[in-house]
């Protein structure tokens, strides 16, 4: 990690969904740092909350999701705000598209069918008051960029197949050089290939300082491998383990890392020799979790204390960062 | 001895009605299937690999090629309704989508039921039969009060996958089509389900043919893989020579696309 820069941070962040009876706890008192030109990988299960801190990150927030606690920073022209002070409206006017940009899960398949590409470039051209022209010729090169010709920028999305899609979304998400991008689950609905030129075309944009850090989220351990410099894994609501993604693959520290790494099942020798293992019981309910350290009822290393205390997320070793007992003092 | 034997297999659909159009689904394939072997057959969608299992499975005719199970050709040779059941009987299907394999209207265990009747020695009361319903439950990993008298929607997906496989413990089919067994059900109970058909094949010897576009999953469990592409196999063997030394330019673009765990792709 050459750049420890920090570009966006959130402090003791509780974002729960406050539903007319329940309350589901979908990010609990989480703290992370995103640095300057670096690619930050989310990943867990369904459910553990990646989609919600994604949102938190973007201050997309709207009912019933509510900003319970914590303080979310992002730094533009050198100086921290507190985007976590001002409204979703005011943070959309201001930010969005230009410092952070977010495209959601399943983006490409929002495309109205019947809507040609040029025709969304326009809107953004609208809301952002741009001048229309000077969009559509950047959108152009930008198209080109990505590896479509400009030409589909004239067609309709139900022309283009779907790895051309992501790509068109990516393109026009990033049009305006947006310093933060992040990334729901972009290569879940792709085929192998399509995949690859996918990461190959978000590396590039990198490379290209069109964006400057990428947060890219999904369940599949083996791609964000490819390209991420560090890995951040979420357990029902609450970071388990960052760390630089070269350590985290060699040594996973916390037990629910190692049984999601153990469950990855990729075409290498290692993994026909080492076996898959699965993690006993289910991921728990948001409305009610657990107490103490959330894994507890799951884990094969539980102790009394982790029934009774939450493990805080303490760096154990340089720049990596375990919520677990196993690895403090107060174990015995 | 092989178990299976599949020869010069085609299968062309027509399309059309006024201007006929006709697509080799699959096109001239071979292989083998010998007793107590995994393999797997790989492709991706429109490959031909369903086709395949479903001309194996006896539920559509080849347009010409032969299927030799135990050495009988299963669309010639059989040809009475009891021969058909012994077939079904020994040859069996576990299919992706555990949810559209039962009837929401009926309790889960009347699959096990239906399995149960299909014995050539059914047991001779209820009570006996129970008792194997319940062993097989056993068997899956499976506490039977979780599951008997439930109805499909009362379960989890991965529940439903083992009862399917539970079925197998009651029939001990010689042969188990599994047509993407895990890619429904959740990353954590996948492994759980693939040990559960190795034990099979430890135990009975049963052969297993999985049917996946997971390179991934043919690699870690098969003895076999054929790559299928537009129809034809393009690559087999090994799974250390498919996987580590493929040939054809398909195989090379599948391996060198996969996401890996512990190495980098070239060219990212």
């Amino acid at each position: 990690m050459k750049n420890r820069e920090i570009l966006f941070k959130m402090e003791n962040v509780k974002a729960y969904y406050k539903l007319e009876e329940v309350t589901v706890k979908a990010v609990d008192d989480v703290s992370l740092e995103i640095f300057e030109d670096e690619v930050i990988g989310i990943v867990g299960e369904s459910g553990s909350g990646k989609t919600t801190l994604s949102n938190v990150i973007s201050m997309n927030i709207m009912k019933p999701l509510t900003l319970v606690e914590g303080k979310v920073f992002l730094k533009i022209n050198g100086e921290f705000e507190e985007i976590s002070s001002m409204s979703r409206e005011e943070v959309k006017k201001k930010f969005w598209g230009k410092e952070i940009t977010i495209v959601p899960q399943a983006a490409m398949n929002a495309l109205m069918p019947t809507i040609k590409m040029s025709k969304y470039i326009e809107h953004l051209a609208q809301s952002h008051g741009i001048d229309k022209n000077e969009l559509l010729s950047k959108a152009e090169k930008r198209f080109e960029e990505v590896g479509l010709d400009p030409l589909w920028l004239k067609r309709y999305p139900f022309e283009l197949s779907g790895g051309m899609k992501q790509r068109a979304v990516i393109a026009i998400a990033t049009i305006l050089n947006p310093v933060l991008l992040i990334v729901d689950e972009p290569t879940s609905a792709l085929d192998v290939v399509n995949q690859k030129i996918f990461l190959k075309v978000l590396m590039q944009m990198k490379k290209m300082g069109i964006v400057k850090s990428i947060v890219f989220i999904t369940h599949d351990i083996a791609t964000v491998r490819q390209i991420a410099d560090r890995m951040v894994v979420m357990y029902a609501g609450k970071i388990a383990e960052i760390s630089p993604i070269e350590e985290i693959v060699q040594k996973p520290l916390h037990p629910y890392t190692q049984g999601l790494l153990n469950s990855v099942l990729t075409p290498e020798p290692e993994i026909r020799k080492r076996g898959i293992t699965t993690i006993p019981g289910a991921p728990p309910n948001l409305v009610n979790p657990p107490s103490g350290c959330r894994f507890h009822p799951r884990c094969s290393y539980a102790m009394d204390i982790c029934k009774e205390k939450v493990p805080p997320l303490k760096e154990i070793e340089k720049n990596r960062k375990v919520a677990c007992f196993l690895y403090m003092e107060e174990r015995k | 001895m092989s178990r299976l034997v599949v020869e010069n297999l085609t299968k062309v659909f027509s399309l059309g009605f006024f201007s006929r159009r006709y697509i080799k689904a699959v096109n001239n394939i071979s292989f083998d299937i010998k007793e107590g072997e995994i393999v797997s057959l790989v492709g991706e969608s429109g490959s031909g690999k369903t086709t395949t299992a479903k001309m194996i499975l006896r539920l559509i005719p080849p347009t010409s090629g032969r299927i030799l199970f135990e050495g009988k050709d299963i669309w010639k040779d059989i040809k009475s309704q009891e021969a058909l059941r012994d077939f079904r009987r020994k040859v069996h299907a576990v299919f992706q989508d555990p949810f559209a394999s039962y009837n929401p209207f009926y309790p889960v265990e009347r699959t096990l039921w239906q399995a149960v009747n299909l014995l050539e020695k059914s047991p001779s009361n209820k009570k006996e039969a129970l008792e194997l319903i319940k062993e097989s439950l056993v068997r899956v990993g499976i506490d039977p009060k979780d599951i008997l008298g439930k109805y499909p929607h009362q379960i989890s997906g991965g529940q439903k996958q083992r009862v399917m496989i539970a079925r197998c413990w009651i029939l001990k089919p010689l042969l188990i089509i599994a047509d993407e067994p895990t890619s429904m059900v959740d990353a954590s109970s996948r492994g759980g389900i693939i040990q559960l058909l190795e034990e099979l094949r430890e135990e009975q010897g049963t052969s297993i043919m999985f049917i996946t576009h997971d390179l991934g999953l043919a690699y870690y469990v098969s003895d076999n893989i054929f790559v299928m592409k537009d129809g034809e196999i393009v690559e087999r063997g090994h799974p250390d020579k498919v996987v580590l030394e493929p040939t054809h330019e398909y195989s090379k673009l599948l391996v060198g696309s996969i996401p890996k765990l512990y190495r980098k792709l070239e060219g990212l």
